[in-house]
């Protein structure tokens, strides 16, 4: 079942020759409209005229998050605002948040690549789909529910929250689809246990998984729990959001839909260009968008790139599931951490050079986050009321400023770990293998 | 008058106690009394030694975190409602008692007590004044 036979089946030839044309018009746009690409290429010596192969788009700089940062918020449009019809935007944990927006356009082609990706899984006209994600200013929510509206399939925006609720609404609506980050949908199976409801009462068939990273085991035990078929839906708001790879039936990779995007696999140290079949950090450019045209844009995700005809006769290259990061980005029940963060935390409580160390498992089904800290002199006292005060104002304060709650353990100091060099901050024990 | 106390934090794990100890045999310091306080993931391992700087340097040396603080040795009546005698002076004044724990030797019929209060000059004044006898630290280490 394609949603579009005529660009998802096209012959690699053409869809080379496709992407060559949509990359030239991409970087003359961005290079006359975008202050900071013209800077850029003219730096690197490369004008738009340059670009005569897909070959010569390794020829252009990256774009990163902190280019995004610096131009913060409108500066990397390509497009007046009264031509940008949506915004979209990061929470900003880290610092300035990114913002992204959308022409009508980018938005028709996003429910169009909705509606590709989510017929990629089975999903059509007949199906209702319960979307739990995020509604707002995160890319989840209303990414898929447009896509999904493109397809005829009844939405039940139900956003994320409200478990039982959730519940309730999936058993009596018959809800067929289900919409939402994996662990939210582990965490719906057993809130449907603890209620009695089983797997059998349910309608639910198909799941459309994403925004963080899962397993093989995660996956059949989601598939187990719900009595459904879990896809892998990846996509990033920077590039656009979810939707730009989906899993088919195959479950053999995620389709990246090259009319719209050009995936490059490169060496995230030197970030040299990779062969396919190669791991390594994945990078994007978009060669459709309006609003925001990415080029080059490091997603810091690591994953490796295969060509082979996929037996579900899409032509479009497959990229693995995201085996991890290629910065010390750590994804904690659904929030971007950065260890960083958490040592300016410290550095606010009064630490002049802290030692920390961040273990990150999973219990249950629930992400835990221990934080452990070595007691400098400066934070000694004979009192244990002081240092029990201490333990709680810096859980307290991680809370407020990351989002995500924590165990502080304080340790004796020079226990934790020193390396030459970068220092190992994490040791992250979550099975996603 | 003062006493010096050393202050060690230790992870509630196996051998850190004995770790501390070692430490300050290799360096001959006596301990002279001591005290723990523990939680479900960590302790405060407090000492009165012989000689405290030598025992703070070697401990730090050691990679231990460590801290002095300032602590009045009372000799208290050793009889029953001697230290109730005492706290209530103490209490009469206002003086908060974080935390207190008894000497193993002894001085004659007395027994001895180290406290740790916030206001340790004004916890010296008002003993003195009614005639309880602070121990002063050279005595103690020597003990």
């Amino acid at each position: 079942m394609y949603w579009n036979e005529k660009y998802e089946l096209m012959d690699r030839e053409n869809l080379r020759d496709l992407q060559l044309e949509r990359l030239q018009q991409t970087v003359d746009r961005a290079y006359h409209n975008v202050p900071h690409y013209r800077r850029s290429m003219q730096e690197s010596g490369i004008e738009p005229g340059d670009i005569k192969f897909l070959d010569d788009l390794a020829k252009i700089p990256f774009t990163t998050k902190q280019d995004l940062r610096d131009n913060y918020p409108y500066g990397l449009f390509a497009v007046p605002l009264s031509e940008i019809v949506r915004i979209h935007s990061s929470s900003g944990t880290t610092g300035k948040p990114t913002v992204v927006g959308y022409t009508r356009q980018d938005l028709n082609n996003w429910a169009e690549l909705l509606a590709r990706s989510l017929y990629c899984a089975g999903v059509s006209k007949d199906d209702v789909i319960q979307i739990s994600y995020g509604y707002g200013l995160f890319t989840g929510g209303l990414g898929i529910h447009y896509g999904s509206e493109k397809v005829g399939a009844s939405v039940i925006p139900t956003s994320g929250g409200n478990t039982k609720r959730q519940v309730m609404i999936m058993k009596d609506y018959g809800s067929t689809v289900l919409a939402c980050t994996p662990s939210y949908a582990l965490y719906l199976g057993e809130v449907a246990e603890e209620m009695g409801i089983s797997k059998d009462e349910l309608k639910l068939r198909v799941g459309i998984f994403g925004a963080e990273p899962w397993s093989g085991a995660m996956r059949k035990e989601i598939e187990n729990s719900l009595g459904i078929s879990a896809h892998d839906i990846y996509g990033l708001s920077e590039i656009m959001g979810p939707g730009v790879a989906m899993e088919c039936e195959a479950k053999n990779g995620l389709h990246i839909h090259e009319d719209h995007f050009i995936p490059e696999i490169i060496n995230p140290e030197t970030g040299e260009s990779l062969p396919y079949g190669s791991k390594g950090e994945l990078v994007f450019t978009c060669i459709t968008k309006e609003g925001l045209p990415m080029i080059r844009y490091r997603t810091r995700d690591l994953s490796c790139l295969h060509e082979e005809r996929c037996s579900c006769g899409r032509t479009h290259v497959r990229m693995e599931r995201v085996s991890g990061r290629s910065d010390d980005m750590l994804i904690i029940r659904g929030v971007n951490v950065f260890p960083s963060q958490i040592e300016s935390v410290l550095l606010e409580m009064g630490q002049t050079a802290p030692h920390y160390h961040l273990i990150v498992d999973r219990i249950g089904n629930l992400d835990t986050l221990e934080v452990q800290v070595e007691v400098s002199e400066e934070l000694f006292s004979d009192k244990i009321r002081r240092l029990e005060h201490l333990g709680r104002a810096i859980q307290k304060e991680i809370e407020s400023t990351l989002g995500v709650s924590s165990k502080v353990t304080l340790v004796e100091p020079k226990t934790l770990t020193r390396s030459e060099g970068k220092a190992q901050r994490v040791t992250d024990k979550r099975q996603l293998k | 008058m003062k006493v010096q106390q050393i202050s060690v934090f230790l992870e509630n794990k196996c051998g850190r106690l004995a770790a501390v100890t070692q430490v300050l045999a290799q360096k001959g310091v006596n301990i002279r009394a001591l005290s723990i306080a523990d939680t479900t993931d960590f302790g405060i391992l407090r000492l009165i030694v012989d000689q405290p700087e030598l025992a703070f340097n070697v401990l730090k040396e050691g990679n231990f975190t460590v801290s002095v603080t300032d602590v009045i040795a009372v000799e208290i009546p050793d009889k029953p409602g001697g230290l109730a005698g005492v706290l209530e002076v103490l209490d009469q004044n206002k003086i908060n008692m974080e935390y207190l724990y008894a000497f193993v030797g002894q001085a004659g019929n007395k027994a001895l007590n180290i406290f740790r209060v916030e206001q340790v000059d004004t916890a010296i004044e008002v003993l003195t004044k009614n005639n309880i006898k602070i121990v002063p630290g050279k005595e103690i280490y020597s003990l």
